[in-house]
């Protein structure tokens, strides 16, 4: 591992920051607390006096800092100066993992997702375990028992956020005949158990746009959970399993419909800059990848009908800030008859979902999906769409806690719904 | 520390060394480490936490968001941070009177936000305003780029509640127009945090101009630029905005912020003209034949308000940018008479060109108020202590030419052994004085704004203490 490059990379990062504060207002942590410490441009002192050795790396109170970080990377989109906060955050944590002073809980961790990610069938296991027990009568009892109160924090928000998982996991469909292009679609690690209509929904707009999907057998997680956790070596890992599944299709992109594992893949490119082997397809692979709104605004649409709703967008973090894809979905929205588009006061500030985050981190979470529901309350909205899986769940949760009456989608599920609604089946 | 804890509560004190560690500085290169950060929710809280670090006699160093330029808010002699992040509520908005209560912790542009319903807004609007607080521009009478025409803080603060140095808590000014007695409000606007600790500001609130028409003006030769800057203010006009930005300043700004400055011209000036529809049209018009007469290549329009936001995105982006050239940036605050801008400007060039440093400008020249960057990267050895050297010559240029050394950062760490070449030892002492009266003993925001004593003991100001004595005599203007 190339240790002496990532530092002087870090260096450099970190010096691109001027430290002017513009970033402050961005960042959801400052504002719920107020506190440098867990601002960007606090982070990134903390980050510069551990990598410099004068504080020490494993210090707690300062890995809490790193820890109560989102990565959400709207401090990206604010900052004049272009630091790449996101990386420096993902490096920073690297350091600590692969140093000695890498603290127990991160270890258990980086050790539970090395166990799980990438391996689909025990996904699959786990998510079918979890279907049976949300179905059964086992769940009522241990509410009612006050057994659930007792597990560890991470299981109790798991087990109160998770959607009632569809019967049936995403299988792929049978595809019209006659599509003469070919693209390639990820289905990501719990996306085929907990959405398998939204998956439904984007493979039905591609054909209808003329392209067939399909789906690598040898794919796996996209290695953003990992590489969020300080774990460099298994995302690379799973980069590489991932461009061996899909380069080797014949097809012209490959279509993401989850903004944080989309967000991952086009930074394969860098995470394997040093890897001989693997540097020109890790590139080749990212350029070729494409969220799905931003695949779909760029083609020629069909006739569209009508959707009568009245709907409010939350960007996806992984989507606006760390994709710059803002247009597309509102673009969309707005092309679809009958949909009244209602901005959220702040639509691309987290709603706290972040992939783990809303396990590791359930008080800071819940602050920010409050803050978020008085929000899409005050729009009057009746559906909340979105571009990512843990916003879904997350938006779900926050909507199901407070009683507010609307269905959360992906923003794809509305433009298959107009698709329908204008009639015709798939060419 | 557990006094602080016992007055306020745990959550709202930060004492361990590793975490100050994001405390040490602001947006400048000063650094200075405080013994605590204190985060108050209540004037009672803010009192609290003063009358603690009184008896302790250690330092009080109130700071809003730390996006300040000279240093006002870096805890330069150690001591307690008062953050007041924590009280951002803004209390009231008058509509009828046209003022607004606030905490000292909101957000400039908040207020403005919160306002606009109204159709009114809060005028002076420095760069930062995303993220700098009102009690951080009242304490450095902070300007902005629309302060040609709406003037600095000080124009719009009408009242405060201070929390003074042995906690007592006062309220001066008020509502309305007021000139019985000394103006209190007009001596603290500015005082940089050495006098009290504001923890509740009364602002007078504008209206929205009906109409507002926004230009960019691109230029091939700098010269002809500020020549254009001196025929508009000399034809009689003040536009509500009239600033330029130069070469280095475009090349950190363009390539991302994508707001239409020309990668090739030397300068570009960016001019508002608010009012009434007509005269808008008119000014405009005015405007763009002066700017084609001093040798502007093109004068463009803003034709929406999505256009007009990027022109000023980009301007008000501009010294934050600056971290795609250099990883540091010097930024000096001078002020000169508009008539002598294209001449003091070459000479700025002329002195960052001797020290070998690249320099980017950007300024509210119908201020004559000067921003005059110098970049370079603090790590290599011996750079920081040339940075300071010109930029005390560049500020001693401003003084010479009848200038003064700020026009709205405020003097800070920064700038305060250069105020000896404004004032006399028997002007400061009067000044010093001042403090006396709000009771502000020296560990109330100690080494700021006053040439003072040893124990401020930062590298950076020792090198501008040595600077400032080796380039001349006392001048006193």
């Amino acid at each position: 591992m190339p240790q002496t490059a990532d530092a002087h990379g870090l260096r450099e990062d970190i010096a691109r920051c001027v430290h002017c504060g513009f970033c402050l207002q961005a960042c959801p942590t400052y504002l719920q607390l107020g506190k440098e410490t867990d601002s960007p441009r606090g982070r990134i002192a903390l980050i510069e006096a551990m990598s410099s050795g004068r504080a020490a790396p494993g210090a707690p109170p300062l890995l809490g800092h790193l820890d109560l970080c989102l990565q959400c990377r709207a401090c990206e989109t604010a900052c004049p100066s272009g630091v790449p906060f996101g990386r420096i955050m993902e490096t920073a944590r690297g350091n600590v993992m692969e140093g000695a002073a890498a603290p127990l809980a991160w270890r258990l961790r980086a050790a539970a997702l090395r166990q799980v990610l990438p391996h689909r069938r025990r996904i699959a296991a786990a998510m079918a375990l979890l279907r049976g027990y949300q179905r059964s009568p086992l769940r009522r009892v241990l509410r009612r028992t006050g057994v659930l109160g007792r597990l560890p924090r991470p299981l109790r928000a798991a087990e109160a956020s998770l959607p009632v998982l569809p019967r049936e996991p995403f299988a792929a469909p049978p595809q019209p005949p006659g599509l003469t292009r070919t693209v390639a679609m990820l289905r990501g690690c719990v996306m085929p158990h907990l959405y398998p209509r939204t998956h439904d929904a984007t493979v039905r707009v591609l054909n209808r746009l003329g392209y067939r999907v399909v789906f690598p057998e040898q794919e796996v997680c996209c290695g953003a959970l990992s590489l969020h956790a300080g774990d460099r070596q298994q995302a690379r890992a799973l980069a590489r399993r991932n461009i061996d599944a899909f380069l080797e299709a014949e097809i012209e992109a490959i279509v993401v419909n989850s903004a944080g594992c989309g967000s991952t893949m086009k930074e394969y490119g860098a995470l394997l800059h040093d890897d001989p082997a693997y540097r020109e397809r890790a590139a080749r692979f990212a350029a070729m990848t494409r969220d799905v709104l931003e695949f779909v605004v760029a083609e020629t649409l069909p006739a569209l009908g009508e959707v009568p709703v009245a709907v409010t967008y939350q960007d996806s973090c992984h989507l606006v800030h760390a994709q710059k894809v803002t247009q597309a979905p509102r673009a969309l929205l707005r092309a679809i008859p009958g949909i009244e588009l209602r901005e959220l006061a702040a639509p691309d500030r987290c709603c706290g979902s972040a992939g783990l985050y809303s396990l590791v981190q359930p008080a800071m979470s819940a602050r920010l999906l409050a803050d978020k529901m008085d929000d899409v309350r005050a729009t009057g909205a009746n559906v909340v769409a979105t571009a990512n899986p843990g916003c879904m769940m997350q938006l779900e949760a926050g909507l199901r806690q407070r009683g507010i009456e609307a269905r959360v989608v992906h923003v794809i599920e509305l433009l298959d719904e107009a698709m329908q609604a204008a009639g015709g089946a798939a060419p | 520390m557990q006094s602080l804890e016992r007055a306020l509560g745990r959550e709202r004190v930060i004492s361990t060394p590793d975490e100050l560690i994001a405390y040490e500085f602001d947006a400048t290169i000063e650094r200075g480490m405080p013994q605590a950060v204190v985060f108050p929710e209540s004037t009672e809280q803010v009192a609290a936490a003063v009358r603690v670090a009184h008896r302790a006699g250690v330092p009080v160093i109130p700071r809003g968001a730390g996006t300040g330029l000279s240093g006002g808010a870096v805890a330069a002699a150690g001591g307690v941070v008062v953050a007041l992040t924590r009280m951002k509520r803004v209390l009231k908005i008058d509509v009828v009177d046209r003022v607004a209560v606030v905490e000292p912790g909101v957000v400039n542009i908040d207020l403005s936000r919160a306002a606009a319903p109204y159709g009114l807004y809060y005028a002076p609007d420095p760069s930062s305003q995303r993220a700098c607080t009102i009690g951080g521009n009242v304490a450095e009478n902070a300007g902005g780029p629309h302060c040609l025409a709406m003037g600095t803080t000080t124009n719009h603060v009408l009242g405060l509640e201070l929390v003074l140095a042995d906690g007592e808590v006062i309220e001066v000014g008020g509502h309305s127009r007021d000139v019985a007695g000394y103006d209190l409000t007009g001596a603290f606007v500015g005082s940089e945090g050495t006098l009290a600790i504001a923890t509740k500001i009364i602002v007078r609130l504008s209206r929205i101009p009906e109409a507002t028409r926004t230009l960019l003006a691109i230029f091939d030769q700098i010269d002809d630029a500020s020549g254009a800057v001196s025929a508009i203010i000399a034809a009689g006009m003040v536009p509500s905005a009239l600033e330029m930005m130069d070469r280095n300043i475009i090349r950190a700004v363009e390539p991302v912020l994508r707001c239409g400055y020309p990668l090739d011209a030397e300068a570009v000036l960016l001019i508002e003209v608010d009012g009434l529809e007509e005269d808008t049209v008119e000014q405009a018009e005015a405007i763009d034949a002066i700017c084609r007469r001093h040798g502007a290549r093109e004068v463009r329009l803003a034709r929406e308000a999505a256009d007009r936001e990027l022109l000023w995105a980009g301007r008000k982006s501009s010294i934050s940018a600056l971290g795609r050239l250099y990883p540091n940036y010097y930024v000096l605050d001078g002020v000169v008479p508009r008539t002598r801008l294209p001449d003091v400007l070459r000479q700025v060039y002329a002195v960052a060109g001797r020290y070998g440093l690249a320099v980017a400008n950007v300024f509210h020249a119908g201020d004559g108020n000067l921003h005059p960057n110098l970049l370079f990267d603090e790590r290599e050895p011996g750079v920081t202590a040339k940075v300071l050297d010109a930029g005390a010559e560049i500020m001693r240029l401003c003084v010479d030419a009848g200038g003064s050394i700020t026009g709205e950062h405020g003097v800070g760490v920064e700038k305060r052994d250069f105020m000896a070449w404004l004032f006399s030892g028997d002007d400061l002492y009067a000044m010093s004085r001042l403090k006396t009266a709000f009771k502000a003993g020296e560990d109330f925001n100690p080494c700021k704004a006053f040439p003072t004593h040893a124990g401020c003991g930062e590298v950076t100001q020792a090198q501008v203490r040595r600077t400032a004595a080796a380039i001349g005599p006392d001048l006193y203007v």
